[in-house]
């Protein structure tokens, strides 16, 4: 098994700090198929742009880093056997149907940091 | 044996089991450098052994199993150190599909089970989606031929160190990012084999009307392509695509002989010496054409072979069953909704309706941005123009086509028309351009 990040690109992220929950159904419904799968290894959704701050050498910006259309609105990592797995789970993502999509990179190395009381 | 015999043998054996033995030894080897090697050297110790014992009944056996022992060897040697780096092909397929099977029971049929030849395998994996298709056609010429990088370097008119770098990326991406080793699931198959056609297609084009430089054909691409398309259609024989793609190949190869004149000159279709073609591809281009035209809609490849095959199959240019080409495309447009499609329909539009219908079809073209560049556009609309009898309209639009073209016999052709139409010069031939070639494509 590999383990690959998945970035989600859209125009922005639904999840904004008051965001109700039927503002990111369609998403936490694709989170909990992914859950179930037991592919998904860990999740996160960002917030919207609005709340991005960019530090490019020493000057801090307001927005995120690169100033496109479509930004990184959340990522997961999922856990598949080959590329084609890895695509075929991606591609589930709603953001594909609403004028975004995915990007899948493989992991090199990683993982969340235990902390020792 | 006599070293002659021998060495035929093994270029016999090169360019028609190539793919074979590398297919089979990849799934040893688990890696495309290492079963490349082994592949070589196989072959490399084919000539002492030939030579010694005689060519085997089983040329393909015989190097398989060579190149094999030779994998097996190298990864017991090396097993300590391999077994840090990620394979293509993981030993015994013990891969966990069990997670990725639930969610496709969900949202798809059952994943495929046949067993197929390994040669599929192997081009899905060239043509896969997440490789640049620049890579995906360098990948099959290297892989499924055996086209030694320097002379896939020379088809793709760049530098041999360009393009073994390009290989290389390649070949990391399929380790680095586990492109499987594997035949689609059949969800996924027909966009994938879109893919493979592509690929095939693209490899004919290129070998076909070189896009540059002198020489309209690189007979080596072009026999590589046709034995591309013949190793898929043995491998996939129900595929209609697949068919067509095939029909498609043959029918145009079919005048490859007759395309230019003995001083290397581009002839018209109507030029053409249809005694000369090849009958026997294109007879069995039409019974592949029949049988793909029967299976429900038809795609891109049975249709575009169909076109081909009609305007070959007419006795004469004169006799070309025009409105039935138009009717063709029409179908095609229908299937493919691609702007070249609609460009080289206008050429049998003007033989039913005049000059004039298929200009009014071109301006509409001209608007489109994916034919800016194309140099196809004003060298047909430059022949209607002529034969509207607008010459110095048409001489403007020769001169677009030729500042557009780069290969070296259509530039001759065009700079012959322009001559042609000289207002001093002789009179308007009948009849039409070539078209470019019927249902081309962009490159």
């Amino acid at each position: 098994m590999a383990q690959y990040a998945v970035l989600i690109y859209a125009n922005d992220s639904a999840h904004r700090p008051d965001a109700r929950a039927a503002d990111t159904e369609a998403y936490d419904r694709h989170a909990e198929e992914l859950e179930r799968t037991g592919a998904m290894v860990a999740a996160y959704a960002l917030t919207p742009r609005d709340l991005a701050t960019s530090v490019r050498g020493d000057v801090v910006t307001d927005g995120p880093f690169v100033d496109t259309k479509e930004i990184v609105a959340g990522f997961y990592i999922l856990q598949a056997p080959d590329l084609d797995a890895a695509l075929a789970i991606a591609r589930l993502n709603p953001a594909c149907q609403e004028g975004g999509g995915v990007e899948v990179r493989p992991i090199a190395s990683g993982g969340v940091v235990e902390r020792r009381a | 044996m006599d070293q002659a015999a021998v060495e035929a043998a093994i270029v016999d054996a090169h360019r028609r089991e190539w793919a074979l033995v590398l297919a089979a030894t990849l799934r040893v080897a688990g890696d495309l450098d290492l079963a490349e090697e082994c592949v070589q050297e196989a072959y490399a110790a084919a000539v002492r052994s030939w030579v010694r014992d005689g060519v085997p009944d089983n040329p393909a056996a015989w190097l398989t199993a060579a190149a094999k022992r030779r994998a097996v060897d190298a990864i017991r040697r090396e097993r300590t150190f391999r077994a840090k780096l990620p394979l293509l092909v993981e030993p015994e397929e013990a891969v966990e599909d069990a997670a990725v099977d639930r969610l496709f029971a969900e949202h798809d049929e059952a994943p495929d089970d046949a067993v197929p030849d390994e040669r599929l395998r192997l081009i899905f994996t060239c043509c896969h989606p997440a490789l640049a298709q620049d890579s995906q056609t360098a990948l099959t010429l290297r892989l499924m031929c055996g086209v030694p990088t320097a002379e896939v370097a020379r088809a793709f008119l760049v530098s041999e160190q360009t393009m073994a770098a390009r290989i290389t990326r390649a070949k990391k991406k399929i380790s680095g990012a586990r492109i499987p080793y594997r035949v689609p699931r059949a969800a996924e198959l027909p966009e994938r084999l879109r893919a493979v056609l592509g690929v095939i297609h693209l490899l004919f084009t290129t070998g076909h009307t070189a896009p540059s430089g002198p020489g309209l054909v690189r007979a080596e691409l072009v026999d590589r392509a046709l034995h591309l398309a013949r190793v898929l259609h043995e491998l996939m024989p129900d595929e209609p695509e697949v068919r067509g793609l095939l029909a498609l190949l043959l029918v145009t190869d079919a005048r490859r002989a007759t395309r230019v004149d003995a001083a290397g000159r581009l002839l018209r279709l109507e030029e053409q010496d249809r005694a000369r073609w090849d009958r026997g591809a294109m007879a069995e281009a039409h019974d592949l054409i029949v049988s793909g035209l029967r299976h429900g809609r038809p795609g891109r490849y049975v249709l575009q072979a169909a076109i081909a095959s009609l305007y070959a199959q007419a006795p004469s240019y004169a006799a070309t069953d025009w409105p039935q080409l138009v009717a063709l495309y029409d179908r095609l447009l229908e299937v493919w909704p691609s702007p070249v499609v609609a460009l080289n329909r206008t050429v049998p539009l003007a033989m039913v309706a005049g000059p004039s219908a298929g200009l009014a079809v071109i301006e509409r073209l001209e608007q489109e941005a994916s034919l800016a560049g194309y140099q196809y556009l004003p060298a047909v609309k430059a022949d209607l123009l002529r034969r509207a009898g607008r010459a110095a309209e048409a001489r403007e639009a020769y001169r677009a086509a030729l500042e557009l073209t780069a290969n070296e016999a259509e530039r001759v052709f065009l700079s012959d028309r322009l001559a042609s139409l000289d207002p001093a010069g002789a009179a308007p031939a009948a009849g039409g351009e070539p078209p470019p070639e019927p249902g081309g494509t962009i490159r």
